[in-house]
C-alpha cells in the first residue's frame, strides 16, 4: 500500500496551489516603489575593438536616468571564476579578466557594452538604440581546433593563446593505457560531437537591485539556484560589499537546469546601479537576450577509443576532448569538462585503465558552463556510444557486452579517482528488459517495416556522481568553495516547525519533500512543517541546488539538525516525565517512557521549551532551534539503464520516439511522484539534445539559433509517454537518508539511447551508418542514409 | 497614450497605455495580475495565454488597445468561487503536471480552451493542441495526463505514479 504521508509517500505538492492560481512570486513579479529599468546594449558582433561609445544623444532622451559603460567599472572587480583547474604539466589554467561591461574589446555576440537606466523599460530600450557604438571588427574565433592552431587570432590579447588548459587524467596512467591499446585484441574508436545547448528555463533571468541609503544595505532579487553563492561572489569579489550588508533573495524561480547557478554581470550591475542611481534598478531578460547571455551547455568534440581483449573484456579507454569555454570563464565552467566528466569515464564498467585528455578552448562565443548533468552527459554519451559501436563491430549483443563488463562488487574504486559505494547494474538492466518488452521488439519492427518505416532499439547504461561534494576533496581539485549544505530547524512554541535550508527549490518540490522527511522523523503531520529557502536574510549559509545535491546534502543537513532537535526535546521530555533520558522514546509525535504508559505530547514539550516554568534550566537552554552543516563524505552514485525505440521514415529521415523506458537506482526515495517527474523532465531534455536542439554559430560568431523560431525546443507532440521505474534501490551508504539524487539522471541517460536506436534502425536496413552527430535532424539522418 | 477599458476576470478594469503596450504588459504591470507570464518574445512559448472573449490568446501578441471592451480571463480568475482549485487545476496538482510553475498558467488556460472545444481529447489531440505551449520541466507526460484526467477520462493505464 502506498503511504499517505512521510518518507516514501507521493504527497501532493503544496507549492502547486500558488502556481496554479497565478499567486507565485517570481522575480519579475517584484516591483519596488520608485524603481528604474535597465536595458543592456549588447555587442552584435563577435570580436572587435571598441573605438567609441557615443551616448550623448541617448542621454538626452526622455526618462533616461544614467548611462553606464565599461569605464564606469574601472576599479570594480570582474566576474570571478569559482574553479581553478591545474593542467597536465602542473600549471594553473589561463584565466582572463571578465568585465561587467565590455572594456576595450567585445568578445562575443551578446556581451554587454553599455547599460541605460531609465524610468521605464521602454524608455531604456529606446535610448539604448540611440547609442552610437563604433567597433572595429576582428576575425572571430569560432571553431575550437582552428582556435588552437599557431597564429590563430587570440580571444584575449593578454593570454598566451586560446588554450585555457590541457588536462590529463590520470596523467600517471597514460603510458599504461597506451600499452593496453598496443596489446588489445580489438579497438573501437569513435569521433563525435556533444552538441552545444541552451538550458532555456521557461522563466528568463531577472535581477532587481535595491539600496537603502540610510543603512547602506544592498539587496538583490535574482533568479538564482544559489543565493548565498551569489552573495559571496558578488559581495567579496565584484562589488566589495561585505556579506552582512548584502542580502540576496531568489524567490520562486522558474526552472534553472544549471544556467541559474552562475553569477552574471546583470546581477552585479543592478546591485551597483541601485546605489549609484539611488533607485531600485530592474532588469528583465527577453528570451532573445537569454540566448546570447545565459551560459550555454555541453559543446565538446571528442575522440574516444575502447580497447578489448580477445574475450571482449574492456581493457582500456582513451579519450581526447576539446571543450568550448566560450569567450570568458563562467563561474564553474572549468570544472565541467574535467572533474565532472573525467571522473565518470569508467561508467558502469570495470575497465582497469583510463586516460582522459581535455583541452579547454576560448572562442568568440557565449560562455559555456554547467547544464543539467554537466560533464556527466558528455562522459556517458561517448562511453555508451563507443560500447554500442564495439558490440556491432564484434557482432555481439550490446546488452550482453555491457553485462559482461559490469562492475558487480561494491565499494568499487575506479581508475578515475572515485569510489562507487553501491549499485546493482544487472538489477536495473533486468528491470529495463522487463519494462521495454525486448522480446516483443522483433514483432514491432516487422509492423513498422510493413508501414514503410525502419525501427530501431537502443539501450544504454549510465552512472553519475551526485550529492556534490566533499569540500576537502573538491578543494584539492581546484574548487574555490566548500560544497556542504546547511539547515536550521526552528520549532515554535505551539509545535510547528520552520526548516530554513540552504538548498533552493526551482521546480523540484522541496517545500513538499523536505517537509515529508522532518514530519516522518518526529511523527507529526507534514502540514506542521514549513520549508523556507531562497533568502540569505533568513536561511543559514548554503551552497544551493545543482548537481542533484539537494536531498543528499541539503536533506542530510536537515536530518542532522532535526536529530539535534529531537535529542534536546527528549531531554525536556525526560524532565517532564521524571524519567531517565535514555528511556525516552519518540513515536507518532509523542514522547513516552519505555515500558510504561507515561507520555507527553510533542506540543507539550515544545511549549515547555519556550515557557520554561517546569524546565531543567540548570542543564539546558530554553528554546528549540538547531542548525547543522553537512559536508558529504563522498559523492552519491545513481545509476540506471535506458531503452529507446524509434521509427525512422526512410523517405524524410524523420525520427519519432515510439517507446522510452528508464530503470533508475536512486537509492531510497522520499516522494516517488516527484522523482518520476524529475526523470520525465530529464528524458525530455535528453531527447531534445538527441533529436532537436542545437546552437548553430556561423563562421563570424553569429548565433543563428537564437530564438524559439530557430532553436528547436521539445514540444508536447515531439515526445511519447515515458515508462519510468525506480524500484531498484541500493541505498547510499554514507548519508543518513540513503538517498542518491535524481535531478539529472534523465538528461544523462537518454541521449545515447536515442542515437543507439537510430543507428540500429539504419543498420537494420543495411545502411553502413555507425554514428550520426546530434541533433539527429531529418536532414542529418537522411544524409547519413543516402550520403 | 490611450485609455483602455475591459472586463478582466469579471471585473471592470481600465488604464492608460501606450499604443505599443502589449496586453501581457497591461495585465502584469498595471493590473498587477502577475500570474500571466512572459517566457519569450516570438510568441512561441505560450506562458502568457489568456482568454479574450472566450478564445485562447497569447497576450504577448495582442496590444492592450485591441482588447478594448473585451472580456478577458486570466489564471487568477480560474479557481472555483470558494477559492478551491477548479477541475483542470486540481488535475494538474493530482497528476504532478507542473514543476517550476512558470509555464503553468498558460498550460491551464490552453487546457481550458481545448476542453471547451473538445471535451474528450485523445492523447494525440492534447499533444497537438499544446504545440504552442512550451514546458521545460515535465517532459509533458504529466501535463497530458492531467488534461485527459480533467476531461473525465481514465488515465490509470498511463505509466508512472
Amino acid at each position: 500500500m502506498p503511504k499517505d504521508g512521510g518518507i516514501g509517500a507521493s504527497s501532493k505538492r503544496r507549492e502547486d496551489v500558488r502556481f496554479l492560481t497565478g499567486a507565485g512570486n517570481y522575480t519579475d513579479d517584484i516591483n519596488i516603489r520608485g524603481q528604474a529599468y535597465v536595458h543592456f546594449l549588447r555587442s552584435d558582433i563577435a570580436h572587435g575593438t571598441i573605438k567609441s561609445i557615443d551616448t550623448a544623444a541617448a542621454a538626452g532622451m526622455p526618462g533616461v536616468v544614467r548611462i553606464f559603460t565599461g569605464s564606469d567599472f574601472e576599479g570594480v572587480g570582474g566576474m570571478p571564476c569559482g574553479w581553478q583547474v591545474t593542467d597536465r604539466h602542473g600549471q594553473p589554467m589561463q584565466e582572463p579578466a571578465h568585465p561587467i561591461l565590455a572594456q576595450g574589446k567585445v568578445r562575443h555576440v551578446g556581451e554587454p557594452v553599455a547599460a541605460v537606466v531609465a524610468d521605464t523599460a521602454e524608455q531604456a530600450r529606446d535610448a539604448a538604440e540611440a547609442i552610437v557604438l563604433d567597433i572595429d571588427e576582428l576575425p572571430a574565433v569560432v571553431d575550437m581546433k582552428a582556435a588552437l592552431e599557431s597564429g590563430a587570432t587570440k580571444v584575449h590579447d593578454d593570454l598566451n593563446d586560446n588554450l585555457c588548459y590541457d588536462w590529463g587524467f590520470v596523467e600517471e596512467n597514460k603510458d599504461a593505457v597506451n600499452k593496453a591499446f598496443d596489446d588489445a585484441a580489438h579497438v573501437t574508436s569513435l569521433e563525435l560531437v556533444n552538441n552545444r545547448l541552451v538550458a532555456n528555463p521557461m522563466e528568463p533571468r531577472v535581477a532587481v537591485g535595491d539600496y537603502a541609503k540610510g543603512t547602506d544595505d544592498s539587496t538583490l532579487y535574482t533568479t538564482s539556484q544559489n543565493p548565498h553563492v551569489i552573495r559571496l561572489l558578488m559581495g567579496a569579489f565584484v562589488l566589495g560589499i561585505p556579506e552582512h550588508k548584502l542580502r540576496v533573495v531568489a524567490p520562486d524561480v522558474g526552472g534553472g537546469f544549471g544556467t541559474k547557478i552562475f553569477h552574471y554581470q546583470e546581477e552585479a550591475f543592478c546591485t551597483f546601479a541601485a546605489k549609484a542611481c539611488n533607485r531600485p534598478v530592474k532588469w528583465t531578460s527577453s528570451r532573445s537576450e537569454a540566448f546570447i547571455s545565459d551560459a550555454h551547455g555541453r559543446d565538446h568534440v571528442t575522440k574516444i577509443e575502447l580497447a578489448l581483449d580477445k574475450d571482449n573484456n574492456f581493457t582500456a579507454i582513451r579519450t581526447e576532448t576539446h571543450a568550448n569555454m566560450g569567450a570568458y570563464l563562467s563561474t564553474f565552467a572549468p570544472s565541467v569538462p574535467t572533474w565532472l566528466h573525467g571522473t565518470l569515464m569508467a561508467g558502469n564498467y570495470k575497465t582497469p585503465l583510463i586516460y582522459v585528455n581535455v583541452k579547454a578552448v576560448f572562442t568568440n562565443t557565449v560562455p559555456v558552463d554547467a547544464y543539467r548533468g554537466a560533464g556527466r552527459p558528455e562522459a556517458t554519451f561517448q562511453l555508451e556510444r563507443v560500447v554500442d559501436k564495439a558490440a556491432r563491430e564484434l557482432g555481439v549483443d550490446p546488452i550482453a557486452l555491457r553485462r559482461q563488463n559490469f562492475i558487480t562488487e561494491f565499494p568499487y574504486a575506479t581508475p578515475v579517482a572515485v569510489e562507487y559505494d553501491t549499485g546493482d547494474y544487472h538489477g536495473t538492466m533486468d528491470k529495463l528488459e522487463e519494462m521495454g518488452d525486448f522480446a516483443g521488439f522483433a514483432a514491432r519492427r516487422a509492423e513498422s517495416e510493413k508501414n514503410g518505416k525502419l525501427r530501431g532499439l537502443g539501450v544504454n547504461c549510465y552512472i553519475e556522481a551526485c550529492g556534490i561534494a566533499p569540500s576537502n576533496l573538491v578543494g584539492q581539485l581546484g574548487a574555490r568553495a566548500g560544497l556542504y549544505e546547511s539547515a536550521t530547524v526552528r520549532v515554535n512554541a505551539t509545535g510547528g516547525l520552520v526548516v530554513m535550508t540552504g538548498s533552493h527549490s526551482h521546480g523540484q518540490g522541496h517545500e513538499t519533500s523536505f517537509a515529508q522527511v522532518v514530519a516522518e522523523m518526529i511523527g507529526i503531520d507534514e502540514s506542521m512543517v514549513e520549508i523556507v529557502h531562497g533568502d540569505t536574510a533568513n536561511t543559514p549559509m548554503g551552497m544551493g541546488t545543482y548537481g542533484s545535491r539537494s536531498i543528499a546534502v541539503g536533506g542530510s543537513a536537515m536530518v542532522r539538525a532535526t536529530e539535534k532537535i529531537i535529542n534536546k526535546a527528549k531531554k525536556i521530555a525526560s524532565h517532564l516525565l521524571e524519567a531517565s533520558e535514555a528511556d525516552i522514546e519518540l513515536k507518532d509525535g509523542a514522547f513516552s517512557v519505555a515500558g510504561t504508559d507515561k507520555s507527553v505530547a510533542w506540543g507539550d514539550v515544545t511549549l515547555a521549551a519556550y515557557v520554561p516554568h517546569n524546565y531543567p534550566l540548570e542543564d539546558i537552554e530554553p528554546g528549540l532551534e538547531e542548525t547543522a552543516f553537512y559536508d558529504p563524505a563522498n559523492f552519491t552514485y545513481p545509476s540506471g539503464a535506458y531503452a529507446c525505440e524509434v521509427e525512422v521514415d526512410p523517405d524524410t529521415g524523420k525520427v519519432s520516439i515510439e517507446r522510452f523506458a528508464a530503470a533508475d537506482d536512486f537509492g531510497n526515495i522520499i516522494n516517488p511522484m516527484i522523482v518520476t517527474g524529475q526523470v520525465h523532465g530529464g528524458i525530455a531534455q535528453g531527447i531534445g539534445q538527441a533529436l532537436l536542439e542545437n546552437c548553430a554559430y556561423d563562421e563570424n560568431g553569429q548565433l543563428l539559433s537564437a530564438s524559439y523560431m530557430d532553436y528547436a525546443m521539445p514540444r508536447a507532440d515531439d515526445l511519447p509517454m515515458f515508462a519510468v521505474d525506480h524500484s531498484s534501490q541500493t541505498p547510499c551508504t554514507h548519508n543518513p537518508l540513503g538517498v542518491k539524487g535524481c535531478g539529472e539522471a534523465g538528461a544523462i541517460g537518454s541521449p545515447p539511447a536515442v542515437v543507439n536506436a537510430v543507428v540500429d534502425a539504419l543498420q537494420s536496413a543495411g545502411k553502413d551508418v555507425t554514428h550520426i552527430d546530434m541533433p539527429l535532424s531529418p536532414d542529418r539522418v537522411w544524409t547519413a542514409m543516402n550520403g | 497614450m490611450a485609455q483602455v477599458s475591459m472586463t478582466v476576470n469579471g471585473k471592470a478594469a481600465s488604464g492608460e497605455v501606450e499604443g505599443r503596450t502589449l496586453l501581457s504588459s497591461f495585465l502584469r504591470d498595471q493590473l498587477m495580475l502577475t500570474g500571466t507570464h512572459v517566457g519569450c518574445d516570438t510568441s512561441q512559448c505560450g506562458a502568457c495565454v489568456v482568454h479574450v472573449d472566450g478564445q485562447a490568446v497569447k497576450s504577448c501578441t495582442m496590444l492592450a488597445v485591441e482588447a478594448e471592451g473585451a472580456d478577458v480571463a486570466t489564471i487568477e480568475g480560474q479557481a472555483n468561487a470558494d477559492g478551491s482549485l477548479n477541475v483542470i487545476q486540481q488535475a494538474f496538482q493530482d497528476h504532478h503536471g507542473l514543476q517550476c510553475g512558470f509555464c503553468t498558467p498558460g498550460m491551464v488556460m490552453s487546457a481550458a480552451a481545448l476542453l471547451k472545444d473538445n471535451p474528450k481529447p485523445t492523447e494525440t489531440e492534447v499533444r497537438e493542441y499544446l504545440e504552442g505551449n512550451i514546458c521545460r520541466c515535465t517532459g509533458y507526460h504529466n501535463i497530458v495526463k492531467a488534461i485527459m484526467a480533467a476531461s473525465g477520462q481514465d488515465v490509470s493505464a498511463i505509466a508512472a505514479e
